[in-house]
């Protein structure tokens, strides 16, 4: 469900010239190998034949992050939105360039990754936290806000596989917003949940842009993304067409 | 394959960068993660361990039954039916001393192997340090593994022995050859499993076999007289699971009254170097094994992610 278009506050970031991430002709390239054996890999060494078809993900980028921005990434299926931001949060490295950071990073490749269903919300609380970056004490202090934030009490003692779909969201989406993370990595999360909830996570977001936060946004929710972005990226094919103003970029999205 | 390996330190931030604090992603402690993560390791054990047993009524009582039943046929068909309990004081402390280490070798090995694959979802999707995998199940089958030495020492027990300095000292030694051994072969293998799948199937054939290659069931006496003097004797030898096995023979077996009154008169009792024998060779070979698969893991983690 995409959100409201009027619940969505105007942005709070101010940006300023403290660089936070540096991402310097990244290039990402793909084997897209068709199965995992060795019997497949003996075969096609005596074929001669190629194993892999290779796939150009990240072409050449170069991309500059400032504290208390927030940065949208768009761009069409493939266009390597959520590849930029896997390479940003560390769980793919570039084949060439680099990506230096300052601070802690918080990925939300997708809500609810970190979570396991056999673990009841308590435990699933902490484990999420941890992966994330927060130590015992700061989820500790956090834990109350946390599961007052996702609106699941009653159930925080229950496994988390007896949990609706958007009670699991809920919790997923309040660890990830109280990880305090000095950059926030997000991708495609704010379809989160019902209108109310929604509204809440937007203002959420909001609060942390005030508190100074750095974020990268990947989204296909182009008006929103307008609303909250302070720049946005254009991705095509692996490379950047523009970078600047949110609604220029929009323009050029809708234009290509 | 990916294009060739490119050099990791012209991405890492430089001297003058660092100082800025800059870093590069994924850029963590290395081999020391598991210490410098100690919180979130322990989240990970605790996961893994409630995970294993969901749904089941016996829980943690099937670390006791798997190695009893495992036991008791042993004991039944090479003990009694091929008769190696005569000539073997006390055969049934020698054959769970064993048994206790090759269990825990399987278990060690065969866990880290699935580490990484067996935790696509976190590996795939959201960065933490991929060593922790196969530290966390290593953890894990210590914590199964304790109840089987508790059931082993008041086996020994019954069996009239006592706790000595000898016995700690071989006891410490084999679980440290044991662990750091196990350790590296299993983040060689883990390693390799990300890529190929094939490499588990493999890992348990090892473990199967683990069984045989090492003086679990029979002496090393016996494998003496028939191939001593030759090349495979020392091969056999320098297994490190042969010199774990043995040193847990000397822990809890060798010094039981049984057993010392019997090698007065039959001296090939005795292991070939007496007490503590091949340690040193052992845990050389531990200590290399390691150091080759943290590097090997090091090297390959970088592709977890995408191989999955």
């Amino acid at each position: 469900m995409s959100p409201n278009i009027d619940a969505v506050p105007e942005s709070a970031a101010r940006p300023t010239d403290r660089e936070m991430v540096r991402i310097e002709h990244v290039t990402k390239q793909f084997s897209l190998r068709h199965d995992h054996s060795l019997k497949e890999l003996v075969f096609s060494a005596l074929q001669r034949k190629k194993l892999a078809d290779t796939f150009l993900a990240l072409d050449d980028v170069d991309l500059t992050v400032h504290a208390g921005e927030t940065v949208g990434l768009i761009g069409f299926n493939g266009s390597g939105k959520s590849t930029l931001l896997k390479t940003i949060s560390g769980v793919l490295f570039p084949d060439q360039g680099r990506v230096l950071l300052r601070g802690r990073v918080a990925g939300l490749i997708e809500v609810g990754a970190g979570f396991h269903p056999d673990l009841s919300g308590r435990e699933n609380v902490y484990l999420n936290g941890a992966i994330l970056g927060m130590t015992r004490e700061q989820i500790d202090a956090r834990f109350d806000e946390i599961v007052a934030f996702s609106e699941i009490e009653e159930f925080i003692d229950t496994d988390v596989k007896y949990y609706s779909s958007g009670m699991f969201l809920r919790l997923a989406f309040s660890v990830a917003v109280h990880t305090e993370p000095d950059i926030f990595l997000v991708d495609e999360i704010l379809s989160v949940g019902d209108e109310p909830f929604q509204r809440k996570c937007l203002e959420r977001i909001r609060e942390l842009q005030k508190a100074g936060r750095t974020m990268v946004v990947v989204s296909h929710e182009l008006e929103m993304l307008e609303k909250l972005c302070t720049r946005i990226v254009v991705l095509r094919k692996g490379r950047t067409v523009f970078d600047g103003d949110p609604t220029e970029a929009i323009a050029t999205l809708r234009a290509s | 394959m990916s294009e060739a390996p490119r050099t990791r330190a012209g991405q890492l931030p430089t001297r003058a960068e660092q100082a800025e604090g800059w870093r590069a992603p994924g850029q963590d402690a290395g081999w020391l993660n598991p210490v410098t993560e100690r919180f979130l390791l322990r989240l990970l054990v605790r996961k893994e361990l409630r995970v294993r047993y969901r749904g089941s009524a016996l829980g943690m009582l099937w670390s006791y039954v798997k190695p009893a039943v495992q036991f008791i046929t042993f004991y039944i068909a090479l003990g009694v039916f091929l008769q190696l309990q005569r000539d073997t004081p006390a055969y049934a402390v020698y054959l769970f001393s064993g048994i206790v280490v090759v269990n825990l070798f399987g278990e060690v090995f065969g866990n880290a192997t699935r580490s990484i694959t067996g935790n696509q979802a976190l590996v795939s999707k959201i960065y933490l340090p991929s060593q922790l995998f196969p530290w966390s199940s290593m953890i894990v089958a210590l914590v199964h593994f304790l109840p089987q030495l508790l059931v082993l020492i008041v086996g020994a027990l019954l069996f009239g022995w006592l706790p000595s300095p000898t016995a700690a000292l071989a006891f410490v030694l084999g679980m440290a050859i044991l662990l750091i051994f196990t350790m590296g072969l299993g983040m060689i293998t883990a390693a390799l499993n990300a890529a190929f799948r094939d490499v588990e199937n493999f890992v348990d054939l090892i473990v199967m076999v683990a069984t045989w290659l090492s003086p679990v069931l029979y002496r090393v006496s016996m494998v003496e007289e028939s191939i001593g003097g030759t090349f495979w004797f020392w091969l056999y030898q320098l297994n490190p699971l042969t010199i774990v096995v043995e040193l847990f023979h000397v822990a809890f077996w060798r010094y039981s009254p049984e057993v010392v009154e019997r090698v007065a008169v039959d001296p090939s009792l005795l292991s070939p170097h007496e007490p503590l024998g091949l340690w040193w060779a052992g845990l050389l070979i531990a200590v290399v094994t390691f150091v080759i698969g943290t590097v090997v893991f090091e090297r390959s983690k970088r592709r977890f992610a995408q191989e999955l």
